[in-house]
């Protein structure tokens, strides 16, 4: 009984025709997505293989690739430890004028990332409001590696916050209540019961975060200082060799952009596959 | 009575449809150049009108010069391009999209006006910066425009080994003068408008180095007697050259248009508006009457020194060159 239920249920489905919807999604992503990204690597194809390999490895493209994916990631993971406090907080507390500080998480969503760009400069260099009790003490976050960290951290904290929040709203409370009472400590509590079911939402949210910095353009140029082999992000060594007219050295180093990107993405896209299968097979 | 001046509005819009179709015209040009060009055309607008009797519209695009030139190759509509290195219009040669002798269209290498480098300081010059060489002192920080992105930053670049090569010094020599000026440099900008505000809103850096024209947009935007301009013994000349885009004019049917409206820019009236606007007028009797601005600084060209942009650019620039070196050799 309950069987033949399930597979009728599974069976109702509210949009109809499971073919017609898989080509338009096929063809739609092909339109959007991939029709332009191949566009991309079709460019390279008018290099030679040396030519090609020139292009992308010369040290200041290699310090760019450091400083980017470098850069991108520590933002991101700055981003998951800070993300997931704020999410808890939104979550778990209620205080005055929570819908607001709710909005102001997606502000780095709406906003034109060069306006990030030109705030965070104006507030952290040597004149601005932070940078000036900072620097005497030798602390320069602005025209440095640490401003593009710092910029990427802004653009990508709704990431984690908007993937995790969903997830910590779903969990329930009496699990954390009946670990409790069992004894468990509140760090025992964090490890074993909330960590677990929201991981793959972190993962999730670091992932995205992690992408999106990886490009990241506006915020950054203005924060960066552009100082080739030191603080020189990969995105502003294409636009420099477009300046210089040179369309298949650009985007030869933008193809290795998207494949590194994608290659990280799948890597994080398993990990939280196997994340989940554990944690449904326990 | 309202019906009646509809009617008569309306007839006068279809005779003048009649007698002239408005034509537009687009001008793609290089991101300072704003101000320059706005006030060119409120000039150029009624000239045209008295000298053929027909009312056109001009448009303007303003963007880095290189990225409005890839645009223009790419398609974009232009009826000119104005810009601020030659390079960019040779590019545009190359592809057949303006022609080959662009610069022998109009006098003066197509250029009707030129500009130069030269250093805008802090008021009163606290670190009293008065050349080149003072650039190379270690407390002397400066801000400048990265030459693999902005024409800016590649005059700047080829104005300082300039500098080197005409006091006699060799290729060596320049190379090392420019890592040690370029090891002073806290921000390389983007942009010349990039470094202007790195100079002037952040307040980094002692020094910037610039185009002449520049000074002009800093007093507006700053307001005066925020900084001083220091004129270094030797700089570079840095031409504006200008074309016609063949291929928009021939279908759009402008190319009279587009051919009056850059001889214009060498007209006295055009030529007076840049002085104006600090950019340096071909036209001797007009830069003599601004002598109080355009200050006597012995000039060289890019030819003499360099051969041409282009060949400077593929030495100095691309990649792999020597602007590269200065920061992969440690």
């Amino acid at each position: 009984m309950a069987k033949a239920g399930r597979a009728r249920g599974r069976n109702r489905k509210v949009l109809p025709g499971f073919n017609l919807t898989l080509g338009y999604t096929l063809l739609y992503l092909s339109l959007i997505v991939l029709v332009p990204l191949s566009a991309l690597v079709l460019k390279t194809f008018g290099m030679s293989w040396a030519a090609f390999w020139d292009a992308v490895t010369s040290p200041r493209v290699l310090a760019s690739y450091r400083l980017t994916f470098g850069a991108s990631f520590l933002a991101a993971a700055i981003n998951v430890v800070f993300g997931l406090l704020v999410a808890w907080v939104l979550v778990r507390y209620s205080f005055p004028g929570k819908k607001i500080v709710d909005a102001l998480v997606d502000l780095p969503f709406a906003l034109p990332t060069a306006v990030a760009g030109i705030s965070l400069t104006a507030l952290l260099a040597g004149n601005g409001w932070i940078g000036q009790y900072l620097e005497p003490l030798g602390i320069q976050l602005a025209f440095n590696p640490n401003g593009v960290v710092i910029a990427l951290i802004f653009i990508g904290l709704p990431f984690v916050v908007r993937t995790v929040q969903p997830v910590l709203e779903d969990t329930e409370r009496e699990l954390e209540e009946a670990a409790m009472c069992l004894g468990a400590t509140r760090w025992q509590t964090f490890s074993k019961v909330i960590l677990p079911s929201i991981l793959p939402a972190l993962l999730t949210g670091f992932a995205m975060a992690f992408a999106r910095a990886i490009g990241e353009y506006g915020s950054v140029i203005f924060i960066a200082g552009n100082m080739p082999m030191v603080s020189e992000i990969t995105p502003l060594v294409i636009i420099g060799k477009l300046e210089q007219y040179d369309y298949a050295g650009a985007t030869a180093v933008a193809t290795v952009m998207l494949v590194m990107s994608f290659a990280l993405l799948l890597v994080i896209n398993a990990l939280q596959a196997w994340q989940r299968k554990r944690a449904g097979g326990q | 009575m309202n019906t009646i001046k509809t009617a008569v509005a309306v007839l006068a819009l279809a005779a003048s449809g009649f007698a002239a179709a408005q034509q537009s015209l687009l001008n793609v040009s290089y991101d300072v150049a704003r101000e320059f060009y706005k006030d060119i055309n409120a000039a150029f607008v009624p000239f045209y009108k008295k000298q053929t009797g027909k009312d056109v519209k001009i448009e303007q695009s303003h963007a880095g010069s290189s990225a409005q030139a890839r645009a223009v190759a790419d398609g974009l509509d232009a009826d000119v391009v104005t810009m601020n290195t030659t390079t960019d219009i040779e590019f545009l040669a190359e592809r057949g999209v303006v022609a080959k002798d662009w610069a022998k269209r109009f006098p003066d290498n197509a250029a009707p006006t030129t500009s130069t480098m030269l250093f805008l300081v802090r008021e009163g010059n606290p670190k009293g910066i008065k050349d080149w060489d003072d650039l190379l002192r270690p407390d002397v920080k400066t801000i400048v425009v990265n030459p693999k992105t902005g024409g800016n930053g590649r005059y700047a670049y080829l104005a300082a080994w300039g500098y080197v090569k005409k006091k006699g010094g060799s290729d060596a020599q320049a190379q090392e003068f420019l890592s040690k000026m370029y090891k002073n440099v806290p921000v390389l900008a983007r942009g010349g408008r990039d470094a202007t505000s790195a100079f002037l809103q952040r307040n980094t850096g002692d020094v910037l180095i610039t185009f002449e024209s520049e000074v002009e947009s800093v007093n507006r935007e700053f307001g005066k007697g925020k900084v001083d301009v220091v004129y270094p013994s030797i700089s570079i000349i840095a031409e504006n050259p200008v074309a016609v885009v063949e291929r928009t004019v021939a279908k759009k049917g402008t190319a009279d248009l587009a051919k009056a409206y850059l001889d214009f820019l060498y007209t006295e009236e055009a030529q007076d508006i840049a002085a104006k606007h600090s950019i340096r007028p071909r036209n001797q009797k007009v830069l003599q009457k601004h002598a109080q601005t355009f200050k006597p600084i012995k000039l060289f060209t890019v030819q003499e020194l360099f051969g041409s942009l282009s060949e400077a650019q593929k030495v100095h620039f691309n990649d792999g060159g020597q602007f590269d070196k200065i920061y992969t050799v440690r």
